[in-house]
């Protein structure tokens, strides 16, 4: 299977290479359009902030590959931020797949929210085997607000969109490269998704 | 929920787990892999790697251990000790780390820990602070403890959260290798004046101490050594009697 991560340079995609090697897929970093175009599964990562990231996306033009793509499609963490409208981090527009709005905690709740946290309402079969409520592991100050294309809820200061899904679209706020055995599950759904 | 956080710190020289640690079931004691891989099947959640390497050639063969670790173990961890640059967070972030924990370097030189935020996100930017209760002050010390500075501890802390620190490792060196419990009034302290995460550090000796750090301390995860290394507390153990004591644990 040919599996690619889109490289922008944002963030540290180690991780995320280690954990499809740990299933036995070779994921390849690139930047390459045609490379990207053709992949059996797209991974967009990220991590960092998000209006920076959006420019990066724009000089490489990979901001107008990613909405055409047909394939499987997997945002993480910034990379789901960034296929939603927009967020106020750094007043960025998104790349609007996901009919939604990035906002910030409030200050009710420590920011970053850091550590594991469950994840219920579980919508889709990249949610194959894996149980309502299971531990994924969470790293951010920024959240997706639920919307009619939420496929998982996470509680921490309101509820909030942990997973979106468009058509062949996916994206996660947690992080299943770092989530253990059920993150690992996560990442073998998603392979095996048309 | 958010779950509370139980954190094994291992100690590094030259790529491999100093100090004492006695698992009898594994083949090699020192090997940072294998006890990583021990103690994410036990349930912790996040790991500790703190580098006590004195030379360069020894600190590239924690970037070899960083590596190796990465490959094998599928939850997040923290590298410290001696990053003083940016080049040093790239090359450990770059190697599969997922956080960072500067302390001297940062005290030196406040302005690394903007600038490390800016770059790297304040996400993976831990600031460990070690610190000692002189006549009633908390003072931070610099050098894995041996030199105080003239920094309140509290007014450091500030500092390190508006600079763009994501979470505060501190450890107080009254409490440390005591196993008498945490220092749970300054913890509650901090944890009340900043909005980051604190984690716990120093004073562990028993499940009772887990439990007021996260209630009288309000601490938002709590590391420990020893007392995981010997076999004196099992995470197991620790995580279900703190659940059981309204602690919320991911079990």
């Amino acid at each position: 299977m040919n599996v690619v991560i889109i490289d922008y340079g944002a963030g540290n995609i180690k991780s995320l290479q280690f954990a499809f090697k740990r299933l036995g897929v070779s994921a390849k970093l690139t930047s390459n359009p045609e490379e990207i175009s053709v992949a059996d599964k797209v991974i967009f990562p990220g991590v960092g902030e998000a209006s920076s990231a959006m420019e990066m996306l724009k000089n490489s033009k990979l901001d107008l590959l990613i909405p055409t793509l047909k394939q499987p499609v997997l945002g993480i963490c910034l990379g789901m931020q960034l296929l939603c409208n927009s967020s106020e981090e750094g007043s960025t527009k998104g790349l609007g797949i996901f009919n939604t709005e990035v906002k910030q905690f409030s200050t009710a709740v420590k920011v970053p929210q850091m550590g594991w946290n469950t994840i219920t309402n579980l919508k889709s079969g990249l949610f194959k085997n894996i149980k309502e409520d299971a531990f994924m592991y969470l790293v951010h100050s920024f959240y997706a607000v639920t919307n009619a294309q939420t496929i998982a809820t996470t509680h921490y200061d309101l509820d909030y969109a942990s997973a979106l899904q468009h058509n062949n679209f996916y994206g996660v706020q947690f992080h299943p490269e770092k989530s253990g055995e059920i993150g690992a599950q996560l990442l073998r759904n998603f392979l095996t998704l048309e | 929920m958010l779950t509370k956080r139980i954190i094994p710190c291992l100690d590094i020289k030259n790529g491999r787990t100093v100090k004492g640690i006695n698992f009898k079931q594994l083949r090699d004691a020192g090997d940072p892999v294998e006890l990583a891989k021990r103690y994410a099947d036990m349930g912790a959640d996040e790991l500790v790697f703190l580098d006590i390497s004195a030379t360069l050639e020894e600190r590239n063969t924690t970037l070899e251990m960083v590596l190796k670790v990465a490959e094998h173990i599928n939850i997040p961890f923290t590298v410290g000790g001696g990053i003083s640059s940016i080049e040093d967070v790239d090359r450990l972030l770059k190697s599969g780390a997922d956080k960072v924990s500067v302390n001297s370097s940062a005290i030196k030189n406040p302005e690394l820990i903007n600038a490390l935020s800016k770059k790297f996100g304040k996400q993976c930017i831990t600031v460990a602070i070690d610190a000692k209760e002189i006549d009633g002050e908390w003072i931070v010390h610099l050098a894995g403890g041996s030199i105080p500075t003239k920094l309140n501890m509290f007014d450091w802390a500030k500092e390190v959260e508006s600079r763009g620190a994501g979470e505060i490792l501190f450890t107080s060196m009254n409490n440390d290798g005591t196993k008498s419990g945490f220092a749970n009034s300054a913890l509650a302290k901090l944890s009340q004046s900043l909005n980051i995460p604190i984690i716990a550090s120093g004073g562990a000796g028993t499940i009772q101490h887990f439990v007021a750090a996260f209630t009288l301390g309000q601490a938002d995860a709590a590391l420990a050594a020893s007392v995981f290394h010997f076999n004196e507390i099992t995470i197991p153990d620790l995580k279900r009697e703190l659940q059981n004591k309204g602690i919320p644990m991911r079990l």
